[in-house]
């Protein structure tokens, strides 16, 4: 029951299926899915931007996740952000963050 | 009267080898409850205790000139006046935390501009409410009236009138520098729709609106403060969350969270209507302003138009599908109203109009839009009914026009474990299925319809959520335990919880007493919402005891001398794999507690993943008064799977409470806004909720997928089972009369006059 508990598999380098939402798909000269490293957020993020500039701005202020933005792991959505671990094959989906619910 | 030849209430159970889970146990706080001597916030009292009002505005749209408290500050018996001037300064935020705070204190008290019919602008505190009433008149304030906006189509249209000059909107991340009333834009895109469209045998587009509607809490909101000498902060009021009380009045008066203490008291009614806060600031600032404790407790008027409705949406629903019944694409487009500050629910709308199938190819665009409306709150599975009152509408157009029946079309491209949703993330075992078998299986679905009978469909699937919670579980010495934790109790959580600690332990339910203690005494928990207390609040408690269970084996290892990890407690007894002359029941060792090394106490503080959402689906027969547009409805059935349910009585209630929430929304709740913008209904003679009267027996069937991730195999039931009925009816309702109804309510003369 405990791997429930964010005990997510974390090699040291993993590679994270980032899908690209439509509306930033500029950014990534219109690719939807971009196998990046990282072994959190804050690593898959810094990577993306290496890779495609502007992401960063777009998804980090103040050191975090801007709070209108969620990042979705492996389908859920983190409540722990930039650390939270990214496994060798998890699915890393940025959506627009629930407001009023 | 009526007699059925089938049990009203079902619960298809898959794992049934529990002690406790799964049984109907009294609840703890039922004898307080219907005896009347549970403390709700209104009956909070104490010595030297003021009393507030507060002033709001006539306006729906207008700009504060001036306010003007002289006059009221000098009649006898008033001793404290405060406006949105009393805030303190905070200079170090910037940027977008800025504006955010600015929105937040404006919704408590108003600076510059009134936004809504009854958007507070100044409270007073008094000896008694009559006087505090009494210089609510003596307040002059000088208003510039504007133009306002009421609608998403209003406020989205080239010339509206802006509610805010500095709001611009932002497109996931990404600011367009636009000025506008839409705050906020986003799309999710899943294969092509342009393709899927083209390979659809049929298309069915349809246009929908809804209005908005409250929660309609029985319990008005309310709080007290007392600001004491020592610059501490005490607050009792009803809320769904008494931390984000904490968190959002230190935000607000600028003041660490270590020196605001908040006290839940008991609830009656939240729904996500009281996740918010409204009076409880205003309460503190009188309260600092005069040494004694505030009280303030709105009318009901005040909660319908002073608080945090549903919004109000507008919906383009387009459907594809192979005559086979293959859905080959899908898009929406959903605009829905914030209310006068950014933050509708339109995003959780996204996350479900299209989630309960497996489509290829969807497009669904989002707009969040403020209006001159009180800011929107959350009600049950926020955004997600507006949207299936467009998507299931069409799902059964579809099955009209192929020829098949709704539920199986809808069983054809159902999700299931592995699909992925429009939005992007893959479902693990989900229930959608099984409720549709459980539906399409059902004695009424399997009867033959009244003569005159409509009979409608419609499955719904909201998402639960985790977030933090925190339990902390104390051993008596007469083998009882004290459990304390953070979640206001709504619907029986209480228990629910309870339970959970109660089956590790291996103790009756009854040898647990359950308390919500305020936010010194437990760690950070969050909303009771999102269908996450039994769940997350039910895992920390599952931690909680497990806990507990440790350090008894390792108590009973201390007694015995003998190595802990050769022992194991199971059913209430502490025992030695090896030996089975060591053995003794928990309560023989709590007993010995205090001469064996002290008190046992078990905590846990948990933020889980594994959340499983849930699936409702409804089946309504209603009869249409062909003179007069009246809906009836004569059968309901409720399906929702529930993962498991720990308490079936708590699970079935929270199905048969959504439903019928579900049912008022559909048929007659709505805001009457005049030509002003200002409610016309404001009052439960007005405001037309379905009462017993207006209902059949809602009956329910639980379906238990279990859920993967959580211990016990918990989803959340809060929620999804508000999702179909607006659907479900507006599907009866055709099938009674031909007419398709594509706006809520659908009133007697809405349906009168829908062609």
């Amino acid at each position: 029951m405990r791997f429930w508990l964010r005990n997510r598999p974390h090699p040291l380098i993993a590679v994270a299926l980032v899908f690209i939402p439509s509306l930033m798909q500029g950014l990534s000269e219109g690719e939807s899915r971009v196998r990046v490293e990282g072994g959190n957020v804050r690593q898959i993020i810094d990577n993306l931007d290496a890779q495609y500039p502007g992401f960063k701005v777009r998804l980090v202020e103040d050191g975090r996740v801007k709070p209108n933005i969620s990042v979705a792991i492996d389908g859920e959505i983190t409540p722990l952000g930039l650390i939270e671990k990214v496994g060798e094959q998890s699915e890393v989906h940025f959506l627009p963050a629930i407001s009023g619910g | 009267m009526t007699t059925t030849d089938y049990e009203r209430n079902m619960v298809n159970a898959t794992k049934t080898d529990f002690n406790v889970i799964g049984t109907r146990p009294v609840r703890h706080d039922g004898t307080d409850k219907v005896t009347g001597r549970a403390l709700y916030g209104a009956d909070f009292d104490t010595s030297g205790l003021l009393h507030g009002k507060i002033l709001r505005s006539p306006h729906a749209h207008a700009i504060i000139k001036s306010v003007d408290t002289s006059k009221a500050e000098a009649l006898e018996g008033v001793k404290a006046i405060v406006t949105a001037s009393d805030f303190p300064e905070v200079e170090e935020k910037t940027g977008e935390d800025e504006t955010k705070l600015k929105w937040l204190r404006d919704n408590i008290l108003a600076s510059d501009k009134a936004l809504y019919g009854g958007h507070a602008i100044a409270g007073v505190a008094a000896v008694n409410p009559h006087v505090a009433e009494e210089a609510l008149n003596l307040i002059q304030v000088e208003y510039q009236v504007l133009t306002p906006v009421l609608t998403t189509q209003e406020a989205m249209a080239d010339n509206a009138s802006i509610l805010h000059d500095s709001l611009t909107t932002e497109e996931l991340g990404k600011d367009t520098g636009t000025v506008s009333n839409v705050a906020s834009h986003f799309q999710h895109v899943k294969g092509d729709v342009v393709k899927g469209f083209s390979e659809a045998d049929i298309c069915i587009e349809r246009d929908f609106n809804t209005t908005t509607v409250h929660q309609g809490y029985i319990e008005p909101h309310n709080g007290t403060a007392f600001w004491s000498a020592d610059g501490r902060l005490h607050v009792w009021c009803s809320t769904q969350v008494a931390f984000a009380v904490r968190d959002s009045l230190s935000d607000l008066l600028d003041m660490p969270v270590s020196m605001i203490r908040v006290t839940p008291m008991e609830i009656g009614g939240g729904f996500g209507g009281k996740i918010p806060i409204y009076v409880e600031p205003v309460a503190a600032l009188l309260s600092k302003k005069t040494g004694a404790p505030v009280k303030i407790v709105m009318s009901r008027k005040e909660t319908f138009e002073g608080s945090g409705p549903t919004p109000g949406s507008y919906m383009k629903i387009k459907v594809g599908a192979k005559k086979d019944g293959t859905i080959t694409a899908a898009h929406a487009w959903l605009a829905m109203e914030a209310g006068a500050y950014p933050g509708s629910p339109v995003g959780a709308a996204a996350q479900c109009v299209f989630s309960v199938y497996d489509i290829e190819n969807a497009l669904i665009d989002g707009y969040d839009v403020v209006v001159n409306k009180p800011k929107t709150a959350a009600y049950r599975a926020p955004g997600a009914p507006n949207a299936a009152f467009g998507a299931e509408q069409v799902l059964n157009e579809l099955a009209e026009q192929i020829g098949m029946d709704p539920i199986d079309l809808r069983l054809k491209n159902v999700a299931t474990e592995g699909t992925r949703r429009p939005d992007g993330p893959v479902f693990r075992t989900i229930g959608a299925k099984e409720v549709l078998e459980a539906m399409r299986d059902h004695p009424h679905y399997q009867s033959e319809k009244a003569a005159g009978h409509g009979r409608g469909i419609a499955i719904g699937f909201w998402f639960n959520i985790g977030f933090d919670s925190a339990c902390n579980i104390a051993v008596n010495s007469d083998g009882t335990v004290n459990l304390t934790e953070g979640s206001t109790d709504i619907g029986g959580s209480r228990t629910s919880i309870a339970m959970q600690a109660a089956e590790v332990l291996g103790i009756p339910v009854e040898d647990v007493r359950p308390s919500v203690v305020d936010t010194d005494t437990v760690g950070f928990t969050a909303i009771t919402g999102g269908s996450r207390t039994t769940f997350a609040t039910g895992w920390a408690a599952y931690e909680a005891a497990q806990d507990v269970v440790r350090q008894c084996i390792e108590r009973a290892a201390s007694i015995w001398d003998v190595d802990a990890d050769g022992l194991q407690m199971k059913d209430g007894s502490i025992s030695s794999t090896a030996d089975s002359e060591l053995s003794m029941t928990f309560k023989e060792l709590a007993s010995q507690l205090s001469d064996t090394g002290g008190g046992i106490m078990g905590s846990a503080s948990v933020n889980p993943g594994g959340v499983g959402g849930s699936f409702a689906g409804n089946i309504a027969d209603v009869s249409v008064d062909e003179d007069t547009g009246k809906v009836t409805v004569e059968r309901f059935t409720c399906v929702q799977d529930a993962g498991k349910a720990i308490h079936p009585s708590y699970v079935e209630g929270q199905m048969q409470g959504g439903s019928v929430q579900g049912i008022g929304w559909a048929l007659n709740e709505e805001y009457f806004m005049n030509d002003q913008g200002n409610m016309s209904n404001s009052s439960l003679l007005d405001y037309r909720m379905p009462t017993a009267l207006d209902l059949p027996m809602i009956d329910t069937v639980i379906v238990e997928v279990a859920n993967p991730g959580h211990p016990f195999g918990v989803r959340g039931v809060g929620e999804a089972n508000i999702v179909p009925p607006t659907p479900t009816l507006a599907n009866a309702i055709y099938d009674a009369t031909g007419k398709r109804m594509t706006d809520l309510p659908m009133s007697p003369g809405a349906v009168l006059a829908a062609e």
